[in-house]
């Protein structure tokens, strides 16, 4: 009896285990084929991942500094506090919801079209091909959009902070009777190095969570294209699953 | 010298291959032939590691081709895979140039590439197009040249001629044919017609239920029981 239990339970926590050991084996050697330097899949893949997310992030980052905003002005009314406005924001936008919100948005475009693209080359036989060309599918396939997510993501996250901010200014001098140099004076004043920077490292976590998940189901991925619709959907779920618990393990990590 | 012994290989409950057993000489061209859906091009695959074997060996000059000997025999290799597999994101001369761009300017890489695209029977119109802008045909066509860019000492075709007209067809035979003999390359090619076989093949093998139920040079097939009961069977299949 207590054995039964016992086996129930530990069957699905090895094959947990073993599904762990598997993926980072996987991005260890997905991060680590390097030579020859794949420098032109890196360039390609940077406009890929980054450049092109820059819009969708930039307008998430407008709204939520300026939802942000408001909130902070009427839950802060009722301390006599609403002055915390611009320094709220700021810190908020900088720690937390610039890398979570980027690193979700980016998840949602990014994660999809990778394990799609490699799905679809797996299915197609575009991977066998590779392997018979004497090309490592990992070196062509993964190595470039690993690098260029961890790269892409803390620009984009900066990009974010500051359009972030700026959307709480906007909100803050046209409507909540800021002046336009006392907010950015206050975004300024309580602002620290390791929040930014905390953020950042945060965002090339979160690149690496997304392209990993987009190249492993895509890498994995069943035949037909009902296993490149399931690799896709996949992806995106378990980049943004990871995103939100690897933000809060750095959380606690980096603010104990 | 290509070899498989007791190859075994099967998906889930499904046994694909059920022990194949094959040996083909240097320079000879062996043609397979089996109903759709045997295994032939699991066999292929098999033989590459591409799908792993559950069971059996694969020799090639007489010792295992294993992990280590891969890298060594892919060098070497080309093969033209069922759908064609081009790279969508590379275009048609850079598709076929793939191997040789790893290793001369792209100058040279693109003339080697175009005069193989015009053995397939492709323009050099074509060689700046997207594997995206292709018929089915012509897409088998660059994966045949592909295959054979790099002068292959082996060489698998799986389905060299399906989706081709007669005529491309059987110009695509006399290529093969002719590679094998000029270039003493070792060919495999998985195919569904006698006549490609009968243009292509030393010996022909027919592959049924997981094994080589048949194999034999192709001059003595007429007079094959086992063959002729498939070919009657792929006559009506192909009506
Ligand atoms: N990755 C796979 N997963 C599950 N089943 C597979 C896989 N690959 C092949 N099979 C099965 O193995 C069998 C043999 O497939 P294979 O593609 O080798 O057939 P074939 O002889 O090449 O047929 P055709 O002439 O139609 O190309 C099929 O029944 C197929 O469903
Ligand atoms: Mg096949």
């Amino acid at each position: 009896m207590v054995l039964t239990v016992l086996r129930s339970l530990g069957r699905p926590a090895l094959a947990m285990l073993r599904g762990i050991g598997a993926v980072a084996l996987f991005a260890a050697r997905g991060l680590t084929r390097l030579r020859p330097f794949p420098g032109r899949a890196l360039a390609q893949q940077i406009i890929q991942i980054g450049w092109l997310s820059l819009p969708v992030v930039g307008l998430t980052a407008l709204f939520t500094g300026a939802a942000l905003a408001l909130q902070i002005h009427s839950g802060g009314a009722r301390f006599q506090a609403s002055d915390v406005v611009p320094a709220i924001v700021a810190i908020g936008m900088v720690r937390e919801l610039g890398p979570v919100l980027g690193g979700l948005m980016v998840a949602a475009r990014v994660a999809s079209s990778i394990a799609a693209e490699i799905g679809t080359m797996r299915v197609t036989e575009q991977i066998d091909a590779l392997v018979t060309l004497s090309t490592d599918p990992l070196r062509w396939l993964v190595t470039p959009r690993l690098w260029a997510a961890i790269l892409s993501l803390p620009i984009l996250v900066a990009v974010g902070d500051i359009i972030g901010i700026m959307g709480g200014w906007l909100v803050g001098t046209t409507s909540l009777g800021f002046t336009s140099a006392r907010y950015i004076a206050d975004s300024w004043a309580y602002l620290e190095g390791w929040d930014v920077l905390s953020g950042l490292i945060k965002g090339a976590v979160f690149g690496l969570v997304v392209a990993l998940s987009g190249c492993w189901f895509g890498m994995r991925c069943a035949r037909g294209a009902a296993g490149v619709g399931r690799a896709t959907t996949s992806a995106v779920v378990a980049a943004a699953v990871g995103i939100l618990a690897a933000n809060f393990v750095l959380t606690g990590l980096f603010f104990r | 010298m290509i070899e498989t012994r007791d190859l075994t290989r099967s998906f889930g409950a499904k046994r694909v291959l059920a022990g194949v057993d094959l040996a083909v000489a240097p320079g000879e061209s062996l043609c397979v032939i089996g109903q759709s859906g045997t295994g032939k091009s699991v066999l292929l695959k098999s033989i590459l590691g591409l799908v792993p074997p559950d069971g059996g060996q694969v020799l090639w000059q007489g010792q295992p081709l294993d992990a280590a000997r891969l890298p060594q025999f892919l060098t070497r290799f080309g093969m033209l895979f069922q759908g064609g597999a081009l790279f969508d994101s590379l275009n048609v001369w850079q598709n076929v140039a793939f191997r040789l761009r790893q290793r001369m300017p792209d100058r040279e890489a693109r003339a080697i590439a175009l005069d193989k695209l015009a053995r397939v029977g492709l323009p050099p119109e074509t060689a700046d197009l997207m594997p995206a802008e292709l018929s089915g045909g012509m897409a088998k066509r660059v994966g045949l040249a592909r295959a054979i860019a790099d002068d292959p000492a082996v060489i698998f075709f799986d389905e060299p001629t399906t989706g081709l007209d007669p005529i491309r067809a059987r110009a695509i035979d006399a290529l093969i044919r002719s590679i094998v003999t000029e270039t003493g390359a070792t060919a495999i090619t998985i195919t569904h017609d006698m006549r490609s076989v009968a243009l292509i093949g030393d010996r022909v093998a027919l592959l049924q239920n997981g094994r080589i139920a048949h194999i034999g040079p192709v001059a003595e097939m007429d007079s094959e029981p086992a063959l002729a009961a498939f070919m009657g069977r792929a006559t009506l299949v192909h009506r």
